[in-house]
């Protein structure tokens, strides 16, 4: 049977797949008597449904219910010390389960322990801030809703942080191209020219590896410059590279290899 | 607010607000003290400063975007471009959230580790340099910046040695490092470590009694500990609050936990004992270089760790083995397949945590790749940490966290 992809992911795809490669799983170990976690996990799990938790890569996980996010981001500073939210963001899982998964990256100065809260939020849903547990999240939950349109409520200013107030589409969403999307090459030629201008500039080049070979200036080819529009099936004429001042610049001199001087050790 | 039309222009700068005599004044993002394109909206009750609004992204790039079209190897030199004042730092903090998820940190030879741990140290003080370098130009100390940048020349000579690069190092790679040390390295390195003392006592002589230094530095942007706490600040901002926390002791990664040297915190919570602790982070850095040395010399030879399933294997090998070359040719063109699984590998850059999160799908590209980037929280509590300050301390403030735009926008 062929395998399923989704068609709207516009990522990067690897070129090549062995069809019998399955591969491994990150080791997650279990939470049992004896782990430095274990009573955060029993303390978390009488009070809250946890769905899930196990430590991986020396750092535990938790899974929780999206709507009780607020309460456990709060239970885990208050009572369990985790007193830094490093990070929060989402993943995007769109195409696979229509959501996203989002973290809670967390910091226990005391003990330092680092544990990660995990829930998943449907599509279109919200979810709560925990700005008022803390404050950086309040940027964290802008450049969340920035790049995948998550919006966080209660949150005190949802508002884009990185991109412009005036951009549209969520840029790290897979169904986002790299090089941006129809929006993104008029937006700087709507900004600057004027929507009525589109016709006469045309659209931005978004590819910063692409090179033009009819380009009107020819960057691409210093000497063999051209006008636009011109034809080089003939061969291409040279141009003469001058310098900008005819007698050298004023003050500059050049420097002479023979009056230079080679150093045999640095400093 | 502005009532803009084609007969009153929207100005820029300004905004007089009729009824409370408060002026809005635009701050950047072209401006000199901005350390890069920041932006600041400020309202202004007479000369103090009563709200503050940081406004960012002008030097976004899409870094995460990048390194989610990108397979691992190829995105380690685009992480020289986040904070560039300290590029061996993202490199490093790169390779080991890989080598975590790949699970071969513990097979990099320790040789590699060493001439690592060298290049973090060296890029922490040509950071920090480079901090003071800039700070003491924004409060007006213009001589502090020359020496400062005098003594940065022979640590970047030093990784202009090393790796060829000035700036954009790139010299940490997946599973180790790409060269050994080249000759008379480590004597040019002693040099540089009898030398820099002197150099840590021309600055201090220059500003620790300095009356204009300590006039716009002491008491100025007081920051809390549970401020500190709530906004993620991290690195020398947070141990200038009291709290003494640095990943490098508390969770120990490459050899850090075989080499003595002191955390420096104090609790001051002010600018001016930042930058003492600034000074003595670097005296810590310049110890740990010395302990380094005859490390190096005990030390076997062997920098790339042995893992032929992810990384390529050395070039005798490929040049003498077939099956070496196959496996190189498929690890350059289609890149490594990491595990299924999560990882945030955090560590302590020159600017505080920076770590990268990466969901793996056990894809070659990474399904999901977060930064964590101390600057970007740093300026997010410039909202809190300027109000109540006079315009004049809003340079000094900006300065003083060291905060770099390569590494906010991304």
């Amino acid at each position: 049977m062929r395998e399923y992809r989704p068609k709207k992911d516009v990522q990067k795809k690897s070129y090549y797949r062995d069809r019998f490669y399955v591969a491994p799983q990150v080791p997650r170990e279990k939470i049992e008597e004896g782990s430095r976690f274990f009573d955060d996990v029993k303390s978390l799990g009488s009070k809250f449904e946890v769905k899930d938790s196990y430590v991986e890569i020396n750092q535990l996980v938790v899974i929780v219910e999206s709507s009780s996010i607020f309460e456990v981001i709060g239970y885990m500073k208050n009572s369990l010390s985790y007193d830094i939210l490093n990070e929060m963001s989402a993943i995007d899982y769109v195409a696979k389960c229509g959501g996203f998964e989002i973290f809670y990256q967390m910091l226990s100065l005391s003990t330092t322990k680092r544990a990660r809260i995990k829930c998943f939020l449907k599509e279109g849903e919200a979810i709560e801030s925990v700005s008022s547990h803390f404050r950086c999240a309040d940027w964290s939950e802008r450049e969340m809703y920035d790049m995948f349109g998550i919006r966080a409520n209660n949150h005190p200013y949802m508002k884009r942080i990185l991109m412009p107030d005036d951009w549209e589409g969520h840029p790290l969403l897979k169904t986002y191209p790299l090089q941006g999307d129809e929006f993104a090459q008029w937006y700087e030629v709507d900004k600057i020219f004027g929507k009525e201008y589109r016709e006469v500039v045309g659209p931005e080049n978004r590819d910063g590896a692409m090179i033009d070979r009819y380009d009107t200036k020819r960057f691409s080819r210093i000497g063999h410059e051209v006008e636009y529009g011109a034809s080089i099936d003939l061969g291409e004429p040279d141009t003469n590279l001058k310098y900008q001042e005819e007698k050298g610049v004023f003050l500059i001199k050049k420097l002479k290899p023979e009056i230079s001087k080679e150093l045999e050790k640095r400093k | 607010m502005q009532q803009v039309n084609r007969l009153s222009p929207f100005f820029e700068n300004l905004v007089f607000e009729r009824s409370d005599n408060h002026m809005i004044v635009n701050f950047g993002p072209q401006h000199p003290s901005a350390h890069g394109q920041l932006r600041l909206i400020l309202e202004l009750a007479g000369e103090m400063v009563v709200k503050a609004h940081p406004d960012i992204g002008y030097l976004h790039r899409g870094m995460e975007k990048m390194g989610e079209n990108m397979i691992y190897n190829e995105f380690l030199p685009t992480t020289d471009r986040m904070d560039y004042i300290a590029a061996s730092a993202n490199n490093y903090a790169f390779a080991l959230a890989v080598e975590r998820l790949l699970g071969i940190e513990d097979k990099v030879p320790r040789r590699a580790k060493i001439i690592r741990m060298m290049l973090l140290e060296l890029n922490r003080i040509i950071s920090h340099l480079f901090w003071l370098a800039t700070h003491a130009l924004d409060v007006g100390a213009m001589s502090v910046f020359l020496y400062c940048f005098r003594e940065r020349e022979f640590a970047m000579d030093l990784m202009e040695d090393y790796c060829g690069a000035r700036l954009t190092h790139s010299a940490v790679r997946i599973g180790g490092v790409p060269l050994d040390l080249p000759e008379g390295w480590l004597e040019s390195l002693s040099k540089f470590l009898d030398h820099m003392p002197e150099g840590i006592a021309d600055y201090e002589g220059l500003l620790d009694q300095n009356r204009i230094w300590k006039m716009r530095l002491e008491d100025v942007g007081n920051l809390t500990p549970e401020m500190a706490k709530s906004w993620g600040v991290s690195g020398p901002t947070l141990r200038g609050s009291g709290i003494k926390y640095d990943i490098r002791k508390e969770e120990p990664y490459e050899l850090y936990d075989e080499v003595e040297f002191d955390i420096p915190f104090c609790d001051a919570r002010d600018s001016y004992g930042r930058y003492k602790l600034y000074m003595q982070e670097m005296r810590e850095s310049l110890k740990i270089l010395a302990q380094l040395i005859p490390m190096y010399k005990e030390s076997e030879h062997g920098l790339m760790a042995h893992a032929p399933k992810y990384l390529s294997a050395t070039k005798e090998d490929m040049m003498t083995q077939n099956y070496s070359l196959m496996q190189h040719f498929v690890l350059v063109t289609q890149g490594m397949r990491p595990p299924v699984g999560e990882v945030y590998a955090p560590t302590e850059s020159p600017k505080g945590e920076l770590g990268f999160f990466i969901r793996s799908e056990g894809e070659p590209y990474a399904y999901r790749l977060k930064i964590r980037a101390p600057s970007f929280f740093h300026t997010g509590l410039l909202t809190d940490l300027l109000p109540g300050h006079y315009l004049a301390d809003v340079v000094t403030i900006i300065g003083n966290l060291n905060i770099v735009f390569g590494e906010i926008d991304r």
